[in-house]
């Protein structure tokens, strides 16, 4: 029995302790349930996006940079296919190794591994790293092969800026490199659309216009496994390019201006006197922007940088000369509009001995025997010294300033276009107290008259200024990206429309004779009479005898053109090299005089205004006036074309 | 009188069959069915080598757990000891001649199946210690000589087994042989001693894991230590269940494991991948599922006359609970990782067997409930 009772009671007792076990147990499944609970609702959200995370990975493709075309649709700066090899430092797990794999593979130079150890140096452990961005589709297929090798490494095609155009035009449209630091900080555009390997302007249009041009971003996600594999492509926001930058630069003009232009250094100008369009604006010696893209050798870079002529500087806006005679028409036209001169008034030029003198200082005429006497119209046409020191002396250098400064110098044309353009200095009584802090002395004002001292003028300006007398006296804004609004007519409809509600009483008006703001196409001038007298002259110094660009000029009315020379010294003549009188090829290229040409054509219904600057260059009707007399008759002989195409019609294209 | 008398009687055939648990059988038959369509699901929707080998696997230990549960329990009882000692024997020779994998020797080759014997072992100790306890009177329990007896035979499998090493099937060993001296009726103030004693040791035998297992451990305590390494498994396994979110990615949709973030899909996560694309109603539902077996475990364990039954009844519900705590507490990140299958879930061959085979000595209970087993 006692058995008996010793099994009942461990019968209860074991149910007793499954009892207390269910219990137990059901507090742990508790516990479990209430953690699913936590995972699967209450964090779902969290853990969902892990899970997407993990799954999708997304890789951001490079934005098309838009094209620059010039006038006729021509495309300057285009995009090309490249190969390229990435490396995804995070992947890699023996970079040495790496390397020295594809050292071997894509025979890769010590500088350009040098390159990539510096750049690695620079980037964050998770970076991609751009180990070459320019491969040779030979490198590219082998890399390929080896590729399951190289864990990390991904071969990337891609797109990058090509300038078929080579150098004519890098200092019109700029060029492209790697973005730094201080790119990505200046633009949050860049920012944005930051991958590895994104190229952006450096200078010039690439570099202005960075945000119409950059384009946006794509971007793929792909389904990747835990080996980060891509499974499959689940989305693809394909990339958009940049926006299309019309110019309004014709190429062929702009070639045939660096091709003048070549083996001098210099720039030549060209614009539309009535739209302000700029057609060529050439400056030399050049350089390829091609050779930036994919990061300049060290070797080209020295090349570029230490030439003495100076490629990297753009001459047409950048570069700042006395303009030498070239600054004359104006003076003349100031001592016009001041009424300081009277235009038949004779003053005689004798020549080197017995030069202009004032406080005992002389002033000496280019022409050393002298003139003889001189009127206006023919001491413009043959530039005589000795009637612009007398006639600046008596217009004054505070009159001289505002009229200089109403057609266009001493100030930034092209606005903010282009980061390196120069001001320039037009000189008055007041700018010498502030920036020199000393009184203005009248012989300044004098050599001031033949365009040298203090004036400071670059050769765009001076093109804008031939520019607005050409046009007959009114306001243009110069400029170089194609503006719809603007064309010829309109241009000559809204200077038409000014003198509808006024009635030209031009000999009293003083509102002309103030520094002040104008309009665009606001009449610049007091009394349009005196235009047409430096017209004129100009004429003459173009197509009459003893005018100084005489021999450079078109006897066809359709090619007829108006300019001045200008020969402008970079060191002051001493009277001992008076005496040696030396010709320019005997003296040191350095010390020799500038030559330039400001131009106008054609004579009759003028449409384009030219500057011609070559450094060194010797006199104007010899450096200067030919190679502007060429480019003047490619670009009237384009003047029809270019119509055609502003008219709509693409058909050229 | 020491001379066992087994109070016998003959079933008819019509009895045997009326006294099968056939909710019991349903129940398997439906976590069976949805193992398969998991391990299918692992294989992204191809009836493949896994989905196949389970298939049959399950098919074959099915019939197996069918045949067997007409042994006659007290058959179980005769050779209680004799099956305990084939299995020792079985993990000696496994330790000598076992298969090595991925570090550890667990498996014998037996041709036809790789054998792990430390599964059936799982089901040994409970066969064991349900004899050893059904002669024993509750006030002897409490006496030195029978807590020291159980405990060697307990220690020498856990020991054998964390030789191979498998600290995951070493622990639910040991914690199954706890949990039946526990129900046997021992007092509870053991209990507490031998926990404070490990609380105490526990320094010291962590300093005897191996370097991996160490880091397990770690990681389990600090997933994000090493995110990419040990870590791993964790963080994604609660990555897959989390972002299933209530009803789940929907059935061959789990992105986590069909893109192969999660480890050991096949074994030990089978529940993650389950959770992930069946949601948290699914997990539910599968849980229930469990309970469902376990219950009915424990009934027929309640209706069973002798104390063997009853005993092996209680051990092997309380066995397999403890199997699914473990596991689903590892992928939910609440325990360490430690390698402990689901019960018919989980792809393997010896889990099967083992779960099977217990299944089958619980039905042979049901059926034969009515036999009395003498103490003496």
């Amino acid at each position: 029995m006692q058995n008996r009772a010793s099994s009942v009671e461990k019968s209860r007792l074991i149910t007793r302790r499954v009892f207390m076990l269910a219990a137990a147990k059901l507090i742990l499944l508790g516990g479990i349930t209430s953690r699913l609970y936590s995972l699967q609702i209450s964090d779902r959200e969290k853990y969902e996006l892990l899970s997407d995370k993990n799954r999708i990975r997304e890789w951001k493709t490079p934005p098309q940079r838009g094209f620059i075309v010039d006038h006729f649709n021509n495309i300057l700066a285009d995009n090309d296919r490249v190969f390229q090899v990435h490396l995804d430092l995070d992947q890699i797990k023996d970079f040495n190794d790496i390397i020295f794999k594809l050292k071997n593979i894509l025979e890769l130079s010590n500088n350009e591994l040098k390159k990539i150890y510096r750049e690695k140096e620079r980037l964050k452990p998770w970076d991609t790293l751009v180990a070459s961005d320019n491969l040779n589709w030979t490198q590219f297929s082998k890399l390929n092969l080896y590729l399951h090798e190289l864990e990390g490494v991904k071969p990337v095609v891609s797109s990058s800026r090509f300038y078929p155009y080579k150098n004519s035009l890098v200092h019109v449209v700029g060029y492209v490199g790697a973005a730094s630091q201080k790119d990505i900080e200046r633009k949050d555009v860049i920012k944005e659309n930051l991958v590895p390997g994104l190229k952006v302007g450096k200078s010039g249009i690439e570099y202005a216009k960075e945000t119409q041009l950059i384009g946006r971003y794509g971007i793929k996600r792909y389904e990747v496994n835990s080996s980060g594999k891509r499974i499959s492509q689940i989305d693809y926001i394909k990339e958009t390019q940049g926006e299309k930058i019309k110019l309004t630069v014709d190429l062929e003009v702009q070639q045939l201006a660096q091709e003048l232009l070549k083996g001098k250094a210099g720039s030549i100008s060209a614009m539309d006197i009535y739209t302000g369009e700029i057609i060529a604006m050439a400056s030399s010696p050049t350089y390829d922007p091609n050779k930036f893209t994919h990061g300049i050798g060290h070797k080209d870079w020295g090349e570029i940088r230490d030439d003495p002529l100076k490629p990297l500087v753009n001459k047409s806006i950048a570069g700042l000369y006395s303009p030498g005679s070239t600054f004359k028409p104006l003076v003349a036209l100031a001592a016009l509009e001041f009424g300081t001169i009277d235009p038949e008034r004779p003053i005689l030029c004798k020549g080197h001995k017995h030069p202009y003198e004032l406080y005992d200082v002389k002033y000496h005429c280019w022409k050393k025997q002298g003139h003889g006497y001189m009127r206006l119209r023919n001491a413009i046409k043959q530039s005589c010294d000795i009637y612009f020191y007398e006639m600046a002396r008596l217009l004054g250098v505070d009159r001289l300033a505002i009229i200089a400064k109403r057609y266009g110098l001493g100030s930034n044309i092209l606005k903010d276009l282009y980061f390196d353009e120069k001001k320039g200095v037009v000189p008055n009584t007041l700018w010498k107290k502030n920036a020199i802090g000393k009184s203005w002395y009248l012989g300044e004002t004098v050599i001031n008259g033949i365009g040298q001292g203090y004036i400071q003028t670059t050769p765009l300006q001076l093109c804008l200024m031939t520019a607005q007398i050409a046009n007959g006296g009114y306001k243009i804004k110069p400029h170089i990206i194609r503006d719809e609004s603007i064309n010829y007519e309109s241009a000559r409809l809204k200077i038409a429309n000014q003198f509808v509600n006024e009635t030209a009483d031009f000999s009293n008006d003083e509102k002309f004779l103030v520094d002040r703001d104008y309009k665009l196409y606001e009449r610049l001038y007091r009394d349009p009479k005196n235009i047409e007298f430096i017209k004129d002259a100009m004429f003459g110094s173009t197509n009459e005898q003893y005018g100084t660009s005489y021999k450079s000029r078109y006897d066809d009315v359709k090619y007829q053109y108006a300019g001045k020379t200008g020969t402008s010294q970079v060191k002051r003549i001493t009277e001992e090299e008076r005496k040696l009188d030396l010709d320019q090829s005997q003296i040191e290229y350095k010390n020799r005089d500038h030559a330039l040409f400001i131009a106008f054509a054609p004579y009759k219904n003028p449409r384009y205004s030219i500057s011609v600057l070559v450094e060194h260059g010797g006199s104007g009707s010899s450096g200067a006036a030919p190679l502007a007399s060429k480019l003047i008759k490619k670009i009237i002989d384009r003047h029809s074309l270019r119509e055609q195409i502003e008219k709509g019609s693409t058909s050229l294209a | 009188m020491l001379t066992e008398r087994l109070n016998t009687r003959n079933y008819s055939l019509f009895e045997k069959l009326k006294s099968v648990d056939y909710f019991l059988i349903l129940i398997i038959i439906l976590i069976g069915a949805i193992s398969v369509f998991a391990i299918y699901s692992t294989e992204r929707g191809e009836f493949s080598f896994y989905t196949k080998n389970h298939l049959l696997r399950l098919l074959v230990f099915f019939g197996m757990f069918l045949v067997l549960s007409f042994v006659r329990i007290t058959f179980w009882y005769k050779n209680a000891y004799f099956f305990y000692a084939v299995c020792v024997s079985l993990l000696f020779i496994t330790l000598f001649f076992g298969l090595m994998a991925s570090g550890s020797r667990r498996w014998l080759d037996l041709y036809f199946l790789n054998l792990q014997p430390s599964e059936i072992m799982k089901i040994a100790i409970i066969v064991c210690f349900a004899r050893y306890y059904h002669r024993i009177q509750t006030a002897e329990i409490q006496n030195y000589k029978f807590i020291l007896v159980p405990l060697i035979l307990l220690l020498i499998p856990c020991y054998l087994v964390l030789q191979q090493p498998d600290l995951g099937t070493s622990i639910l060993i040991a914690g199954t042989g706890v949990i039946i001296i526990w129900l046997a009726g021992l007092n509870i103030k053991y209990f507490v001693y031998s926990a404070l004693l490990l609380i105490v040791s526990l320094p010291f035998a962590v300093s005897l894991l191996k370097p991996y297992q160490k880091s397990r451990i770690l990681t389990f305590f600090n997933p994000d230590r090493d995110p990419l390494g040990a870590g791993y498994q964790i963080i994604q396994s609660k990555i897959a269940i989390g972002s299933g979110g209530f009803f789940g990615k929907g059935f061959l949709k789990g992105t986590q494991s069909y893109l192969e973030f999660l480890p050991e899909k096949h074994t030990d996560f089978i529940f993650t991948l389950f959770s992930e694309e069946f949601g948290f109603i699914g997990s539910i539902m599968l849980l229930l599922l469990y309970i469902l077996l376990i219950y009915r475990i424990i009934s027929i364990g309640f209706y069973a006359k002798s104390f063997f039954s009853k005993l092996f009844c209680f051990g092997f519900a309380s066995a397999i609970f403890l199997y699914i705590f473990v596991n689903i507490s590892m992928v939910l990140g609440l325990l360490p990782i430690v390698g402990a299958p689901l019960p018919i879930m989980s792809y393997g061959g010896s889990s099967m067997l083992s779960i099977m085979l217990g299944l089958s000595i619980v039905m042979s209970c049901k059926i034969y409930s009515q036999d009395q087993i003498s103490n003496y």
